[in-house]
């Protein structure tokens, strides 16, 4: 970050060093893993009208026993069937949608909630930079979890109410991450040097201040799609997230509840697919940090 | 100092003055009409007038919500729609069974985070080292829910060790408590570990080694208690996550705690209990700060009170 002060008025943010980035990120075996399990995730929601064996939502005839219990794995059904007769492998696939579409647009109105309210704390500071560090406070005083509760049983939830209520919970780590960084860089002499200058709040922000924030976003971007993809699930479980029919990993797990002692896998293997996208965006995230972040080098 | 705690005691008061707001103001724009719920449907527009003015829900916003501060002071949750009984008092006697729980997991937590960051720090860049911050990723990702499950069906369902849930015994207690501690280790083991790591690189363990002390004793008498301190401190930042946790775990155990009293009202769409578990776990939040903002220049002297 320093590097750029002196000379190029273009900073080099650190992704356009292509190269020497992804050898670096691709050289940290848990990332590796991360990213391969990312990319299974993808590849799964988007092609889940083409892999997918069965309709997530037909109700097999021959998908429960006579006692009218789910099958267990097996080769017509691979991960078995839920307590409907419908295919758990089906379900799957087009939950791994729903979990991924809550990750990306509820993390991204996070960020883009917790940018601005950074930024705006952190450069024009005044009142309103400290009622919304005030509020970025307050905000930290309530569980996550119970507001998010409060909120989706206020809104009768629907993938996009849930999306919005996770994001309104999740904009605050960003906001502070932001803000403690604008702040320090607002300061830089080569800012002030701007300035003097002539430069407008335009200029400065949208060069010299918003390109520096680039790698921070990215890392939270990465590790909050883990929070946002863990939230939404335990929403779902509790029954206040994304509604049935619709498949999310969560509601599979809500719906299945009851027959965990004699169905186990239909509570294990969507838990196990769970932990497995929140770990890798997790895996991948720490290893951006490390990378990325000026102020994490050298640590152990 | 006095200035110090001075300043910080009117921050979380006027905190909490700032959650009671915004409950109260998600109280406010709720679309389900609290009226119609206690009057019931065939209710005629006289009785469901008289009502809202018997609640003062004709009231302006700022008198309403004064109304509402004015209770909150004198412990008036308000009333469950629904039980028809106070909120405050069923809080209450859910409480008990909450910090319970709170005071086992957080035990566990310990137990388990400050050992496995100890053995970490002590193998650091060794695979055993790997392999433990491997794990610490897996408790920090994995949700409640299911390490929760697994758990029950792995020690009660299977092992038939303890019982699948309820409150009661000791035998109890042990599942839940075990679930909040695996899901809270892997913050401590991290914290545990680099705290380990500065201590070990201080003066004084090298003077230790110098005289000639083992290993052991050096790790165990002088570096381990000065490692923990600075950690043990944390938990009261911890506090925020274990009440996030608590819904999940006390309703998956039957736990009958304020988060089995939360899910409950989930179910029924009860908002003053839900709202009342919120303002209680903001308040649990805010005070586990200030403990450890307190707490913190007690134990490392170097740290400046601002």
């Amino acid at each position: 970050m320093t590097a750029n002060v002196s000379t190029s008025p273009e900073p080099a943010a650190p992704l356009d060093a292509t190269p020497p980035f992804w050898r670096r990120l691709l050289r940290r075996r848990l990332a590796v893993l991360g990213l391969v399990v990312m990319a299974v995730c993808v590849l799964g929601a988007v092609l889940a009208p083409w892999i997918a064996p069965y309709d997530p939502n037909e109700q097999h005839f021959d998908g429960l026993t006579i006692e009218g219990a789910p099958l267990p794995p097996g080769a017509m059904f691979w991960f078995g069937t839920d307590l409907l007769g419908r295919d758990l492998f089906s379900r799957l696939l087009y939950g791994a949608r729903t979990s991924l579409v809550i990750g990306v647009v509820a993390n991204g109105a996070a960020l883009l909630i917790g940018t601005l309210v950074g930024v705006t704390a952190g450069y024009f500071r005044g009142v309103t930079g400290a009622v919304l560090m005030r509020f970025t406070d307050l905000m930290m005083a309530f569980p996550a979890l119970l507001l998010a509760i409060c909120l989706a049983a206020i809104f009768s939830p629907s993938l996009w109410i849930v999306a919005m209520v996770i994001a309104f919970v999740n904009w605050v780590q960003t906001a502070r991450v932001i803000y403690t960084e604008t702040s320090s860089l607002a300061e830089r002499d080569y800012i002030a040097a701007e300035k003097t200058l002539g430069a407008g709040h335009g200029r400065i922000l949208f060069r010299h201040i918003l390109p520096h924030l680039v790698p921070m976003l990215i890392i939270w971007g990465t590790l909050g799609i883990s929070t946002t993809v863990l939230l939404e699930a335990t929403l779902s479980f509790l029954g206040v997230g994304v509604q049935p029919p619709t498949p999310s990993w969560g509601n599979i797990i809500f719906e299945n509840q009851t027959y965990f002692q004699s169905a186990p896998w239909l509570v294990f293997i969507p838990g196990a697919a769970i932990l497995a996208l929140a770990l890798a965006f997790n895996l991948v995230g720490d290893a951006l940090r490390d990378i990325l972040d000026p102020t994490q080098q050298g640590r152990d | 100092m006095l200035a110090y705690v001075l300043r910080r005691l009117i921050q979380s008061a006027l905190i909490l003055l700032g959650v009671s707001f915004i409950t109260f103001v998600l109280l406010y724009v709720l679309p389900a009409d609290p009226v119609r719920q206690i009057a019931g449907r065939s209710a005629t527009p006289e009785t469901v007038e008289s009502i809202r003015r018997q609640l003062g829900l004709d009231q302006p916003f700022v008198v309403q919500y004064a109304n509402y501060l004015w209770n909150l002071v004198h412990g008036d949750l308000g009333r469950s729609y629904l039980q028809k009984t106070e909120v405050a008092a069923l809080l209450l006697s859910r409480l008990p069974a909450t910090l319970l729980l709170m005071v086992a997991a957080i035990f566990c937590e310990l137990l388990i985070g400050l050992t496995l960051g100890m053995i970490a720090a002590l193998y650091r860049g060794r695979p055993l080292d790997n392999a433990l911050m491997l794990g610490s990723f897996v408790t920090v990702s994995a949700p409640q829910f299911v390490v929760a499950l697994l758990l029950l069906y792995v020690f009660s369902v299977r092992l038939g060790w303890f019982p699948i849930g309820g409150y009661g015994t000791a035998a109890h207690l042990v599942l839940p408590a075990l679930t909040l501690g695996i899901l809270g280790s892997g913050w401590y083991s991290r914290i545990m570990r680099s705290s380990m790591l500065d201590v070990m690189r201080a003066d004084f363990i090298r003077t230790a080694r110098a005289k000639g002390l083992g290993r052991a004793r050096v790790v165990l008498w002088h570096a381990l208690p000065n490692a923990i301190l600075p950690v043990i401190a944390m938990v009261g930042i911890d506090i925020g996550m274990f009440m996030s946790g608590i819904v999940v775990v006390e309703s998956v155990f039957g736990w009958p705690g304020i988060g089995q009293l939360a899910w409950q009202a989930i179910q029924r769409v009860d908002i003053p209990i839900i709202m009342g578990v919120t303002l209680v776990s903001a308040t649990a939040i805010v005070i586990g700060n200030l403990i450890a903002d307190l707490v913190a220049p007690l134990i490392d002297p170097r740290i400046r009170l601002r």
